[in-house]
């Protein structure tokens, strides 16, 4: 790549975006569910030089019949079954904050982070749908602002419980018989409107201190939260001049913010199909649609930039991207993985050397925020 | 010849206690993913039935601030679990979550999803913490009473389970000339006192069906839960008669329940120290007793049953005169031992006065746990007395030093029971179920026998 500075990653949706992709002969839609078929598909994407893998994940099953890719496995369990196989990509499961605990996610994160040794991402969702909020029983559906004021406060716990131990708190000090310095251990007495959190994580501060937060920044309830949160935020184009436009808005909302513009990056959606030529990826899709016809339903939102084509095709693409400053990254969303996956390795990109995925971004690792200074 | 009785072995990765020795040079790391792979692949090559995580959802605190001399610090159970189904092939996976803080749409997925990935070896130890300490950490905060802990507790594997039936076991297809890839997923209902679920699952059946079940509970509540749904109990009753009598009292309980007493291993935690002699095991166990019971750790316990500041006294010294205090709450997030804490005194008093004991000294003995001391051969023969005699079905084993603990076991006990014929010399299946002979659950399409078990 002319500019390896652009952020390339992939989101690994079942067995593609597309719904009808597991129709496809190579789809490998039997072992969707195992732990072979997630390795697979992660080593190669770091194999290619993708910098990180998005896991998507919802508590409610697909809509659209028996023709869909139907099921889904716990998104944070599949980036730590995959942790120990893969040595440089980053790894971002999605985890919904409207029915989960933060004080669950905080250490489910964290946990990865030591697993993965630093590369621990997270993904900030919420459930949006009834039938989410039924699976629970809990608390009936909310409504966009209510959902990511929760999130916010969401945030706010599992980042005040990531730095709820200083670094050093474990001392093993022999002498007085203590494991812990409890002077370096913090309550975080969280009290806001959804939650009310006393702490201290049970998890010690992990590799990257505080691990990658992202947020697709749809709405303005969405898009306030990933203004004050996020280290990366998604965002949707329907094309490469609304992608730049929208970056400079959220650049100037971050710069409002209090946040300098260039700790964060935004990462622009980008659905692809790769084939040998434009025609044959043309007529790949065509047949995706046509299996999926019946069912098919409009996706809320805007529909997202699509590249069907060639990998030199997107290389060119990605390049423009760059050098246009459209974006400072992509999210890969091939609508058929496989194929996609096993083309990846054409972009030509280098193998990742970064130690964490903090270092990947040029992110310093911070200060825990309740770190004394050193006494001396 | 009946074949011999064969004996379980679990691993129990040395989670926050104070029975690690963690001033050991060959103690690493409590956090790092190492640690965690290292005593894992050690329990695999032993051949071991599972590796184990206990859990505690709040930092203990004693006399109002974070109790800092025992090992502190765990991560989060599944994803460690499921990052170990990564580096190993056979173990089985056994995590401790709570039924109180945790909702069962979301544990029915976490358990399927971590079944999926292993490839089948997930177990589940349904354990009720309660108490309104740990509550502070949830948004649900409060807590349940003693009394409805375990009607909870049934209501979640109630519907748990529910949850991982209601996928047919024929409803994923991958039918590509058809276009079929999953039969339509029924809705699945479960109104109970405390729940009110309507929803599709998110996971056709995994290998197991249902995860293994394990449970904790001592009371009679607890063990007639145990009864009705678990598959292994994990106790502390280890000893060879306390045993016999815990193992027949679970076992008894399981008619009831359309049970047979197969069904349901009991699974008590030991610890082990070995030795070149029986003499060379005896000294180390003494030394490694006085590093988990250091000076000051000596003193917390004492004051746990004297309610109050004895920071004063010379652990080398005699008991305190003064009288216990009623102070139930100066150790919190820990079971409570001492129930009765002026009775506990004066039987610790007379037994410090008859045997002549400093506090430390006392608390050593009184603290101690169930512990196999010898030499390879030895520690053998006594684990598999205890399982041939029914005080047991197999150990939970839990190693003084993180991660190496395990090493010498394996290397040296483990080639002692399987020449005692009682120990398996290789994995004959791929499942935790097939590890422990447990056949597969009757799930609502197999049977309906466990349905009213506990249920309301
Ligand atoms: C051997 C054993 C191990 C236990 N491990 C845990 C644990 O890791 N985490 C936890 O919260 N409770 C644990 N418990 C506590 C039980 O789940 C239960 O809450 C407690 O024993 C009180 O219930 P009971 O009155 O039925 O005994 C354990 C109990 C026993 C007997």
């Amino acid at each position: 790549m002319a500019d390896s500075t652009l952020f390339v990653a992939v989101e690994l949706a079942g067995t593609g975006v597309h719904p009808a992709s597991w129709r496809r002969a190579d789809s490998r839609a039997e072992d969707l569910f195992t732990g072979g078929y997630w390795v697979d598909a992660v080593t190669t994407a770091e194999h290619a030089g993708v910098d990180a893998a998005f896991l998507p994940d919802s508590f409610a099953l697909q809509p659209g019949g028996p023709g869909v890719t139907r099921g889904r496995l716990d998104a944070v369990a599949v980036a730590a079954r995959v942790a120990a196989a893969t040595h440089g990509i980053g790894l971002l499961p999605q985890a919904a904050v409207t029915h989960t605990e933060p004080f669950h996610l905080s250490k489910a994160i964290a946990s990865l982070d030591f697993a993965s040794l630093g590369r621990a991402g997270w993904e900030v969702t919420v459930s949006e749908s009834t039938a989410a909020a039924k699976a629970f029983g809990r608390k009936d559906v909310q409504d966009p602002e209510s959902l990511w004021h929760e999130a916010d406060e969401a945030i706010e716990v599992v980042s005040r419980l990531w730095d709820s131990w200083e670094d050093d708190a474990e001392i093993r000090d022999v002498p007085t018989g203590r494991f812990i310095d409890r002077d370096k251990l913090h309550y975080i007495d969280f009290a806001g409107d959804n939650f009310s959190v006393k702490g201290p994580s049970i998890t010690p501060r992990s590799p990257q201190g505080q691990p990658i937060v992202a947020v697709r920044a749809t709405d303005p309830a969405s898009t306030a939260v990933a203004v004050r949160r996020a280290d990366l935020i998604r965002i949707s184009a329907a094309s490469p001049a609304a992608a730049r436009a929208r970056r400079e808005d959220l650049r100037t909302a971050l710069r409002a913010a209090d946040r300098d513009p260039d700790t964060v990056r935004v990462l622009l959606d980008l659905d692809i199909h790769l084939a040998d030529s434009v025609a044959a990826a043309a007529t790949e899709v065509l047949e995706l649609d046509q299996w999926a016809a019946p069912a098919s339903a409009p996706r809320a939102g805007t529909a997202p930039l699509r590249h069907l084509g060639t990998t030199s095709g997107l290389w060119r693409l990605l390049d423009e991207i760059a050098a246009d400053r459209i974006a400072d990254g992509v999210v890969l969303r091939p609508l058929a993985a496989q194929p996609a996956l096993a083309r990846l390795a054409e972009l030509g990109r280098n193998p990742l050397t970064a130690s964490t995925f903090r270092h990947r971004l040029g992110l310093p690792r911070p200060l825990s925020r309740y770190a004394t200074a050193p006494s001396n | 010849m009946t074949p011999r009785k064969q004996v379980h072995l679990a691993a129990h990765f040395p989670g926050v206690n104070n029975t690690t020795v963690w001033a050991d040079p060959d103690s690493k790391s409590q956090i790092d993913f190492s640690s965690f792979a290292h005593l894992a692949r050690t329990a695999e090559r032993g051949l071991f039935d599972f590796f184990f995580l206990a859990e505690g959802l709040r930092l203990r605190e004693h006399r109002d601030r974070i109790h800092d001399l025992d090992v502190v610090g765990r991560p989060d159970t599944f994803t460690v679990l499921n990052a170990l189904a990564g580096v190993t092939e056979k173990l089985g996976l056994a995590g401790t979550i709570n039924t109180t803080f945790n909702e069962p749409f979301e544990l029915a997925k976490q358990f399927a999803s971590l079944d999926h990935l292993s490839g089948g070896r997930a177990a589940w130890n349904a354990v009720t913490s309660s108490d309104a300490f740990t509550g502070e950490n949830f948004r649900r905060g409060g807590y349940l009473e003693h009394s409805q802990r375990y009607q909870r507790a049934a209501e979640v594997v109630q519907a748990t389970r529910a949850l991982w039936d209601s996928w047919p076991d024929d409803a994923l297809v991958v039918d590509r000339a058809a276009g079929v890839f999953a039969h339509d997923v029924p809705e699945t209902q479960v109104r109970t006192s405390q729940f009110d679920i309507t929803g599709r699952f998110v996971l056709p059946p995994s290998p197991q069906g249902y995860p293994v079940q394990l449970q904790a509970g001592d009371s009679d509540d607890g063990r007639e839960f145990g009864a009705a749904t678990a598959d292994a109990i994990f106790t502390g009753h280890g000893t060879l008669e306390a045993g016999q009598r815990f193992y027949a009292d679970l076992k008894g309980r399981l008619a009831k329940y359309g049970r047979t007493p197969d069904e349901l291993k009991i699974l008590p935690a030991a610890t082990f120290v070995l030795g070149d002699t029986e003499a060379d095991a005896h000294d180390r166990a003494r030394h490694i007793r006085l590093q988990q019971v250091g000076p000051q750790t000596a003193i917390a316990f004492l004051e746990q049953v004297w309610g109050r500041d004895l920071s004063g006294y010379d652990p080398d010294g005699p008991l305190p005169e003064v009288e216990p205090a009623d102070n139930v709450d100066i150790t919190r997030g820990r079971v409570r031992h001492a129930k009765d804490p002026r009775a506990v005194a004066q039987a610790w008093r007379a037994k410090a006065e008859a045997e002549n004991l400093t506090i430390r000294e006392l608390i050593i003995e009184v603290t101690a746990r169930q512990q196999f001391v010898g030499t390879p051969a030895q520690v053998a023969a006594q684990i598999d007395e205890h399982v041939q005699a029914d005080a047991a079905d197999g150990f939970i084993l839990v190693p003084h030093l993180t991660p190496g603990g395990l090493d010498e076991f394996v290397d040296r006990v483990v080639p002692e029971l399987q020449e005692r014929g009682s120990f398996r010399t290789e994995y004959t299946g791929s499942t935790l179920r097939d590890h422990l002979g447990l056949r597969p659950p009757r799930t609502a399409h197999r049977s309906t026998a466990h349905e009213g078990a506990r249920a309301s």
